[in-house]
């Protein structure tokens, strides 16, 4: 198990456990009370540490190195499955996969950013930062399920897209913005999860849909909290401090009305119970493509532009105050 | 010997106590510090006369390159606000003060609607002196609404892109400001109404990957920085150095995002060219 720094306490505690269970495996004396009493402290500890996270804090749960990612959700969900792979211009990213599959009887068109479940598959998915290819593949998908009329799921977990020089040379930002354009006229039903990482333009790049939910332990922002520091502090030290600035949870977001849906994670986060994680995230899948497809492709088109259009805090000044403030 | 005495070695001065040089007379160019009169420089299409440096210009600017003549302004009552309370060295909403200040805008992006060649055409041009151009809520707004204009009255839509991407400061509001709009782009498209992206020096961030490379038609500027990542962030990354014009309009151009650079001294008559182009006879 892996244990992060504000999970010491929890971390001390099942050490103690081990230790126990070691010792009423070796010897006579019966430990099953104080074990018992342990896992009541343990199962309360926990409650406690999750039940205040700070944003830097969920920040890290995004990240913790167990957490499921896109194929293990996908597998979990979809009786079959076929990846699809390539943008069928230039190559195959590995860092956002994809493919039809079916969800309880229901075939969708389901991506999603993966990150490697280690070392060198972390290397393989190139941590998650797709390249213009990652989503000229996603927009080829989705198209395809517009012809075929298959729901699209987007399940988001990025640092951001990659940032390379042939990232730059393949159009980076043309390949984020045109699926932006695409997604909005969409004709089928798009229901995006951010499931670990939401980080800017890598993110939104196949984010925009009719519905938007994050689980509970995630982050959706313009800039990963250690860049905005190196800017706007000049120093890489104030991440604590960036992640509460930016307000990037998903409670903020919900919040400010800019997703539609929290999706509440298994005590402890998505990791420490992948299977019941996965089951929630298919229950939740399920009934938004539902009551989406309960609206014609015009009715939703309509309401996604409109629901992205209303998005924005401003305010507005009448003609008398704008004279004032030229005097000022 | 001398009347005075310096006391002290070296320059006193704090920065921020720095005299700034009277804009007016003199223009001393960033490339070929050669300097030439503010004359000069108007008669050559605001570059510089002696290397044809296009040197960074303001919205109005660009609205008096290309305008007829006179043009009205719109959408100029939306501000922005410091919804999130963010504070960085210092908080958001006084560097939204102090900006408004320093450049007499009300935010980084001014929409107008005029004639080019007696032909109509709404542009939204951006400021860079405004935090950097970026965008946030009412940089979103004022192209949104630029857009439905642009829907009812059928009239084509510039956007002169002059940023360095989104607005920190408006978090999540300003990524989604991405979406907003271009998923209004979409229904400009969807009605047949033409869009010319305009990219000057620099594009970069969220608005490159969204709006900005979304054009019917893209042009740039020569020698503009335009690109989706800033080029500090990828030698970080990838820990070499970059190659030469790297994420320059011509190296756009060659590799295909872009339609054509043009000079600004041309700007208006090659804008004039496209409006006559698309326009179509009731």
């Amino acid at each position: 198990m892996v244990f992060l720094d504000f999970e010491t306490p929890l971390e001390k505690l099942y050490e103690q456990r081990e230790k126990l269970q070691q010792v009423s495996e070796e010897g006579d004396i019966d430990m099953s009370a104080a074990i018992k009493e342990l896992e009541n402290k343990i199962k309360n500890t926990r409650k406690e540490i999750y039940s205040n996270l700070t944003g830097w804090q969920k920040v890290q749960l995004s990240r913790h190195p167990e957490r499921p990612y896109t194929l293990y959700y996908i597998h979990q969900m979809c009786r079959k499955f076929v990846e699809l792979h390539g943008d069928r211009y230039f190559k195959d990213d590995k860092a956002i996969v994809g493919g039809i599959g079916n969800i309880d009887g229901q075939t969708v068109v389901i991506l999603g950013h993966q990150k490697g479940v280690n070392t060198k598959m972390r290397q393989y998915r190139n941590f998650g930062m797709a390249n213009p290819e990652g989503y000229r593949k996603a927009l080829r998908l989705m198209k395809m399920a517009e012809r075929f009329n298959f729901p699209v799921v987007c399940l988001i977990d990025t640092p951001g897209a990659y940032p390379g020089i042939e990232a730059e040379e393949r159009g980076q930002a043309e390949a984020i913005a045109r699926n932006l354009f695409e997604m909005a006229q969409l004709k089928v039903p798009i229901v995006c999860v951010v499931i670990g990482e939401g980080a800017s333009g890598g993110a939104i790049g196949i984010g925009l849909g009719d519905k938007v939910s994050m689980m509970e332990n995630t982050w959706y922002s313009v800039i990963a909290p250690e860049s905005c520091s190196s800017i706007l502090w000049r120093s890489w030290d104030y991440k604590e401090q960036a992640a509460e600035a930016l307000k990037l949870t998903a409670d903020h977001m919900f919040d400010f009305g800019i997703i539609d849906e929290i999706i509440k994670e298994p005590l402890g986060g998505a990791h420490s119970a992948p299977e019941e994680m996965a089951k929630i995230l298919k229950r939740h899948i399920k009934k938004s493509i539902n009551e989406l497809l309960e609206m014609t492709p015009e009715e939703r088109i309509e309401a996604r532009i409109n629901k992205y259009a209303n998005i924005g805090v401003y305010d507005v000044v009448k003609e008398e105050e704008k004279v004032e403030e030229t005097e000022s | 010997m001398g009347w005075f005495k310096r006391l002290k070695d070296g320059i006193q001065t704090a920065t921020r106590n720095k005299k700034e040089a009277p804009e007016g007379l003199w223009y001393k160019c960033k490339r070929c510090k050669e300097t030439s009169t503010v004359k000069e420089l108007r008669e050559n299409f605001l570059k510089c006369p002696h290397c044809n440096y296009h040197i960074r210009i303001g919205s109005h600017d660009y609205f008096d390159l290309l305008f007829d003549g006179n043009f009205e302004e719109l959408f100029d009552d939306l501000r922005s606000k410091d919804f999130l309370e963010f504070s960085d060295l210092q908080p958001y909403h006084k560097r939204l003060d102090d900006a408004q200040k320093k450049t007499s805008l009300s935010e980084a992006i001014s929409v107008a609607v005029g004639k080019v060649n007696r032909r109509k055409l709404i542009v939204a041009a951006m400021d860079f002196k405004f935090i950097g151009g970026s965008m946030g809520s009412v940089m979103g707004q004022r192209i949104a609404q630029a857009i439905d204009h642009a829907l009812e009255t059928r009239t084509p839509l510039m956007i002169i892109s002059k940023t360095g991407g989104a607005r920190m400061m408006e978090s999540a509001f300003s990524l989604m400001q991405m979406a907003k709009t271009s998923a209004k782009l979409s229904e400009l498209a969807k009605a047949k109404v033409p869009y010319f992206s305009f990219l000057t020096d620099p594009t970069t961030g969220g608005v490159t990957a969204s709006f900005a490379m979304l054009g019917d038609i893209n042009f740039a500027e020569p020698e503009a920085l335009i690109g989706f990542a800033g080029p500090r962030v990828i030698k970080e990354t990838i820990k070499r150095d970059l190659p030469e014009g790297f994420q320059t309009s011509e190296f756009l151009l060659e590799h295909g995002f872009l339609d054509f650079i043009v000079d600004r001294k041309d700007l208006k008559s090659r804008v004039g060219d496209l409006l006559a182009l698309f326009a179509v006879k009731e």
